[in-house]
């Protein structure tokens, strides 16, 4: 059985190779799209398995973030790096495609100005600021979505794994990065409409973003990002290269002194990891209509290695699954239990990591995921530690 | 033109008035003026209350004087059924009543029955200018002091006869230098009624003054386009020029000063977590909250003080100090033997499990106090300001904050260094397994520890209760903050905790006036991960092992 | 063996999470009609919008001890967006299409207001804005019972420059760094410069949200204001920011007579968290203080008192503004004989509801309220006490005159312009 564990790569056809789990999840994703698609676009509103549009913005929304999670686990489950600041890599992408889409706003909006949006109107500002120019090619937009939060993690992962910041550490000053983002973001002088954000988006290709249609290929798109998604990170981490990783997450000296550059291997699996959230994000803005600098805030990033944790770390498929859930949990309790909701929520994470640490996926049969998640808990399959060392972890 | 000339009248009138009663007496105030002056103020509107208000000025009455201060605090109130006026201050259910012609106390009324005589902006400046008048004759160099002061801040021309004989009578070195500045003020203001010799004369006394009053008198005559007078012109923008370079000089003492409040008060918010952080390893992102529990103790005591002793709210923070670190250290404690201790050495999973216990408390919090701001007001030792030198003040209460950030960690150093439990828990985090053999419960002492630092939020909460909002979102607002100075100070290293905060505060202020307040805290963060890179484990790190892990 | 049971045991947790989407989405009868409450409870802006919510509870279990509406009952659907802006719209698209409410009352903040609208005019469904906001917007689908800036700004700084005010001729405009604040500033600029006061008068400064430590910034102002003019400032600063500046200001001893502060954005709530003994004098521009004496101020805030239970709670603007708004649309409800959109939209315009304060709020046909403009100052109870006040009412201007872009367009939802933001006509199907 913990054969199964490292199936050989290469040797066995590629659907075979995710395990169950994967098999499952690779295939059931597009299929309840479809689905759902279908159950928009073809069923009469009076049908009961009609799915509403707010039901299709909701699970589209609930699909970038499960994009999202897997963009974290991918790091923190397999290389051990916890980002605080991972929220800021899925708010660059979302903006980069909201500039987009407040380009297509064209002469529409409420000032009636061909080039400038609503809120640079009214700054008075007389030119499109330089960096404004190019995103209203949608190809140009889409480079840009995986580009700039890949630069970012270049730049920060560069100089911080180079110095060998690890750890804790890593994680307050990733926290402090998207915590100036946000500052940054909410200045209305940088020209990103400040703490408005961009809203009232028109259209996307020619055809607008209220309608079902549109809906629905962003729903679809959506659920094609997230398989996409987890197919990569399968496949890193399915490699030679996913043991380095692994060697790094569970003794990164040791993996140094056997000669491996480390912060080469963080790096590449960091910028991986924050293209992918950008990616999340490019798909996010749209189906909500609007972006604004509260995705920059620690708390948002905070939530989303919550869901990592409480879906499975280390699993891909269970971070992705707790996403959904606490998502879906937010959006039900808000509405049926406004005044309680934040004890529940908050009363999960205790429980989950107190009660769950090998999260919702290791409730239900560890055997299923086809991965070892002793090795997604370093902290269990180790003895306890003296305190001393805990923060250098 | 002809307003002018009406307000000059009644000040002469007024000036008459005190000149024929001499001071120090109110033996000569013309009879019954007082009492006449007294039904006036009941009249209708602004203008009415004005009016009343220079009658009473001129009564040259001492009497007029705490009548005058309670109107400008809005502590005078009429009786509806007989417009009789009367201080009046809100006790039990009604007013305590006092009789301003007699100055005793005349009962307690119904709230139903009296109406409170308004005021606004424009009469409290005319308040001011009549007390100042009434006071400069006052037999405490104090109130002639303060009575010179507000000449200063509201120059009348029409009172400089008795300016020069309050300064031909005084002889107090303190009121003489204050009245001085009154009277060039009043030159000064005086426009053509006083002579070029007379105004440079004046702009000499006010150069040596470092104050924004000085500042704004002199700006006043060069914007003044009606003074023709090169010679004064001249006098001015050289006296400007002296003040602005002492002003600007005082101006980075003063900043600096307010960057090591900031750093004080960042040091407040970091020490506990420098505890529960830094020595532990809990990655406590229910910090904050314990230091919001720490303001709502605060509240809830100075509630009580409220209710049962309002004459004592003065002692609320030091009785609210104990209790908050209890009830902070109690759930501190809860906490850890309930969910920490079965964390350790998954420093990440703390994080998590603390963060859905914060969000627990901020929301019990917000159900049981409701989500608005409760309100926690200062004792009087720590309001207003302290004048270091003429023109450079620093805040009471920004005083107090940084000397209490001080005391609490040279307190938690000493408990640490010199008391049997500092010994133990010191012997716990260096080596765990060898304490317990040595017959340390060191579970024990975790529990006290994390109890410790979580007290010593609690401390921090009451600190922090003087100066920002107690409401339920109180500690979401530090706790990013206290992180970056545990780590930029180095962890487990209270002395790197203290310069972390100060260089902080400090670098945060420096900036800010260049940059604005949002782009210098931008600044700031970038300046901190730039730092980590250098030194990744903070200013001063722990000597360690030369590889990690 | 094992891997059948496997897959079919994942498919089934995944079908029962599929499920629960659809089971959310299903709609019951309407036996009663359903007013949406869209007030943040949780996060950053609990602190000013769960009164609202409260107070918006009250006055519907008022309502239906009236007999209800149309002989149905009222029945209140309250979420909870958190302070979280896209929330917002998730949450208003599910009151709307999920729980099929008739009318929504909600928001605070502008962008809140911003990340719903598109909403409300995709499902076309109605929205009362109960807050103080600024302006340069017109939607067919949101009633703004708020203030515009020509209802609070701009009466506040010719009350400052007034001999009463102080005569001041310099201003400090300091707000927190978001699009109200901005635009008011912006107007507030344009107004002074029309009234001859030069650039160099003028300072304005933003800070973050939740700014706490103001000791730089009340510095300033005190040099700022020893240029030997009377100066004042004028605060649009946000919420959560106000308690340390005021307390800073209290510190460093500056008086209202020397340096007065006039907020747009502080109520009685806002104080309610204040020592306000030092701050007397300080000014604030409403619609609605709770100290104003008429029979039905006193009516309201009885109800208030009883319905929350607590003699202590405040009442202040945004809740009239609510009280008028549900009014008003109760009363356009009954006049139209049904809660359709278009029935009762059509049926706000000309609507009156008495104000708390004395005079009548009318429904214009650019979706804002006409309004008395009251200028009060603080006392030491945490009450204001007005100073001043417009002699009519003001009705409220969607497009500010003093934005050049903005002045040219009018918003008028009435045939034949029915069009928020246009220089001509605009007729139905065009």
């Amino acid at each position: 059985m913990s054969n199964a564990a490292f199936p050989h790569a290469g040797h066995r056809p590629f659907l075979l190779r995710l395990g169950p789990t994967g098999t499952v999840f690779v295939i059931l994703v597009p299929v309840v799209a479809i689905l759902m698609v279908a159950g928009n676009l073809l069923l009469p509103p009076s049908s009961s398995f009609h799915v509403p549009a707010h039901v299709m913005s909701l699970v589209g929304k609930y699909l970038c973030f499960a994009l999202l999670a897997m963009s974290v686990d991918l790091i923190w489950g397999f290389c051990g790096i916890l980002s605080l600041g991972h929220g800021a890599f899925f708010a660059l992408g979302g903006y980069a495609m909201g500039m987009h889409l407040m380009r297509q706003i064209g002469d529409r909006g409420v000032y009636s100005n061909p080039l400038l949006p609503d809120f640079m109107v009214f700054l008075d500002w007389k030119e499109l600021p330089w960096y404004w120019h190019g995103f209203d090619n949608l190809a140009f937009t889409l480079l840009m979505v995986l580009l700039v939060p890949g630069l970012l993690a270049f730049v920060f992962g560069w100089f911080t794994f180079r110095s060998r910041v690890t750890g804790v550490y890593f994680s307050i000053i990733s926290q402090a990065m998207t915590f100036a983002l946000m500052l940054a973001f909410f200045r209305n002088d940088m020209g990103f409409g400040g703490n408005n954000g961009m809203t009232d988006f028109k259209d996307l290709l020619g055809f607008d973003l209220r309608s079902d249609g549109m809906r629905s290929a962003l729903l679809f798109s959506s659920a094609i990002a997230l398989v996409a998604g987890y197919l990569l990170c399968r496949r890193m981490v399915d490699s030679k290269f996913g043991r380095v990783i692994l060697a790094i997450r569970d003794a990164e000296s040791r993996t140094r002194f056997l000669g491996y550059r480390v912060e080469h291997y963080k790096l590449l699996v960091f910028i991986v990891s924050a293209m992918m959230a950008g990616a999340a994000g490019a798909l996010y803005t749209p189906q909500v209509g609007i972006i604004n600098p509260s995705e920059f805030t620690p708390a948002n990033s905070i939530e989303i290695v919550i869901w990592v944790a409480v879906g499975g770390r280390g699993t891909l498929v269970g971070a992705a699954l707790g996403a959904v859930m606490v998502n879906f949990g937010k959006s039900w309790f808000t509405g049926a239990l406004p005044e309680l909701w934040l004890f529940l929520l908050g009363g999960l994470f205790v429980a989950v990591t107190l009660f769950f640490p090998k999260g919702v996926l290791g409730i239900f049969g560890r055997r299923l995921t086809g991965w070892p998640l002793s090795l997604g808990m370093p902290g269990r399959t180790r003895p306890r530690k003296p305190v001393e060392d805990a923060t250098g972890d | 033109m002809i307003q002018i000339c009406q307000r000059a009248i009644r000040l002469l009138l007024l000036l008459a008035a005190i000149l024929a009663a001499g001071p120090f007496s109110a033996n000569g105030a013309r009879a019954g003026a007082f009492e006449d002056a007294l039904p006036v103020l009941t009249g209708k509107g602004f203008a009415a209350v004005g009016e009343a208000v220079d009658a009473l000025a001129a009564s040259g009455d001492p009497r007029a004087i705490p009548v005058l201060e309670a109107l400008s605090d809005g502590d005078l109130y009429y009786r509806e059924s007989d417009k009789a006026v009367f201080l009046a201050r809100k006790g039990g259910e009604g007013y305590l009543l006092t009789d301003p012609g007699t100055g005793e106390a005349a009962g307690t009324g119904a709230r139903g029955d009296f109406q409170k005589i308004k005021t606004n902006n424009r009469l409290r400046v005319k308040i001011r200018t009549a007390l100042g008048a009434l006071g400069l004759f006052s037999p405490d160099p104090q109130v002639r002091i303060a009575a010179a002061r507000s000449l200063f801040m509201d120059p009348d021309p029409a009172l400089l006869p008795l300016v020069d004989d309050a300064l031909s009578k005084d002889d107090d070195p303190g009121a003489r230098e204050a009245l001085d500045l009154a009277r060039a003020a009043i030159l000064i203001k005086a426009g053509e009624a006083s002579t070029p010799a007379d105004k440079v004369a004046a702009i000499r006394i006010l150069s040596q003054s470092t104050s924004q009053g000085a500042r704004a008198l002199l700006g006043g005559i060069l914007l003044d386009d009606g003074e023709g007078s090169e010679e004064v012109r001249q006098a001015a923008g050289k006296a400007l020029q002296q003040i602005e370079t002492r002003l600007s000089r005082l101006a980075f003492v003063e900043n600096v000063f307010q960057g090591i409040s900031l750093g004080s008060v960042l040091l407040l918010a970091a020490i506990g977590l420098a505890i529960t952080f830094g020595v532990m390893g809990v990655i406590n992102m229910a910090h904050g909250e314990m230091v919001m529990l720490g303001a709502y103790a605060t509240y809830l005591v100075q509630e009580t003080f409220r209710l049962h002793a309002p004459e004592a709210l003065g002692w609320s923070l030091p009785i609210a100090l104990p209790f908050a670190f209890l009830v902070a250290g109690a759930v501190g404690i809860a906490m850890e033997r309930g969910v920490i201790r079965f964390l350790y050495g998954r420093p990440l999973e703390t994080l998590l499990a603390t963060w859905g216990i914060s969000l627990v408390l901020q929301q019990l919090v917000r159900t049981i106090f409701g989500p608005t701001n409760r309100e926690v007001s200062s004792p009087d030792w720590m309001s207003g300001t302290i004048e270091v030198t003429s023109g450079l003040l620093f805040t009471t209460n920004r005083l107090w904050i940084i000397a209490f950030a001080l005391i609490v960690l040279f307190a938690l150093m000493a408990v640490l260094r010199y008391t049997a439990f500092g010994l133990q828990m010191r012997a716990v985090t260096q080596n765990r397994r060898m304490a317990n053999a040595m017959g340390i419960r060191s579970g024990w002492v975790d529990a006290f520890t994390f109890g410790l630092g979580s007290g010593i939020a609690g401390i921090a909460g009451v600190a922090l209760s003087q100066i920002d909002n107690v409401s339920p979102n109180l500690g979401q607002s530090y706790i990013i903050d206290s992180f970056l100075v545990v780590v930029f100070g180095g962890v487990g290293n209270l002395w790197g905790t203290l310069v972390g905060a100060m260089s902080l505060g400090i670098v945060n202020k420096l900036l800010e006036p260049y940059s604005g307040a949002v782009l210098g805290k931008i600044l700031v963060l970038i300046a901190v991960i730039m730092f980590i890179q250098k030194r990744p484990k903070g200013l001063f790190a722990l000597k360690g092992r030369a590889v990690e892990n | 063996m094992g891997k059948v049971r496997r897959l079919s045991r994942t498919l089934a947790i995944a079908g029962v999470a599929a499920g629960t989407w659809f089971g959310a989405t299903a709609a019951q009868a309407a036996d009663t009609i359903k007013v949406g409450i869209l007030h943040s409870l949780s996060g950053t802006m609990a602190i000013s919008e769960t009164t609202l919510k409260d107070a918006m509870l009250m006055l519907i279990e008022q309502q239906n001890a009236k007999g209800g509406l149309l002989g149905k009952k009222l029945e209140a659907v309250v979420v909870d967006p958190a302070s979280n802006w896209p929330l917002f719209a998730e949450k208003a698209r599910e009151l709307i299409t999920g729980d099929k409410v008739d009318v929504v009352f909600g928001c605070w903040t502008s962008v809140s207001r911003k990340s719903v609208l598109p909403v409300f005019e995709e499902l076309n469904s109605l929205l009362f804005y109960p807050v103080q906001y600024e302006g340069e917007e017109s939607s067919r689908n949101v009633f703004y019972t708020g203030a515009a800036p020509n209802q609070q700004a701009i009466p506040a700084v010719e009350y400052l420059m007034s001999e009463d005010g102080g005569g001041a001729t310099r201003f400090a405009l300091l707000g927190t760094d978001y699009v109200y604040p901005r635009t008011t500033n912006k107007i507030l600029r344009a107004f002074l410069n029309a009234k001859g006061i030069a650039d160099e008068d003028i300072l304005e400064e933003y800070t973050p949200f939740g700014h706490s430590d103001w000791q730089t910034i009340v510095s300033n102002l005190k040099e700022f204001s020893s240029q030997g003019k009377k100066t004042a400032v004028v605060s649009t600063i946000n919420g959560d920011a106000n308690v340390p500046f005021y307390k800073e200001l209290a510190n460093q001893g500056i008086k209202a007579e020397d340096l007065p502060v006039v907020a747009f954005s502080v109520g009685e709530e806002e104080l309610a968290g204040l020592d306000t003994t030092p701050l007397v004098g300080h000014l604030a521009a409403w619609n609605y203080f709770m100290s104003v004496d008429t029979p039905e101020n006193d009516a309201f805030i009885e109800a208030w008192h009883g319905y929350i239970k607590d003699e202590k709670r405040v009442t202040n603007d945004p809740m009239e503004a609510h009280y008028i708004g549900f009014n008003m649309w109760v009363q356009a409800v009954k006049q139209a004989g049904t809660t359709n959109v278009d029935a009762v939209r059509q049926a706000m315009y000309g609507q009156q509801v008495k104000n708390l304060t004395g005079g009548v709020a009318e429904m214009h046909v650019n979706h804002h309220l006409s309004k008395p403009v009251l200028i009060g100052e603080i006392q030491d109870d945490g009450q204001f006490e007005t100073v001043w006040e417009t002699s009519g009412t003001v009705i409220g201007d969607a497009w500010s005159d003093f934005i050049p872009e903005s002045a040219k367009l009018t918003a008028d939802w009435t045939y034949p312009w029915v069009c928020g933001n246009c220089e001509k006509p605009k007729y139905l199907g065009n």
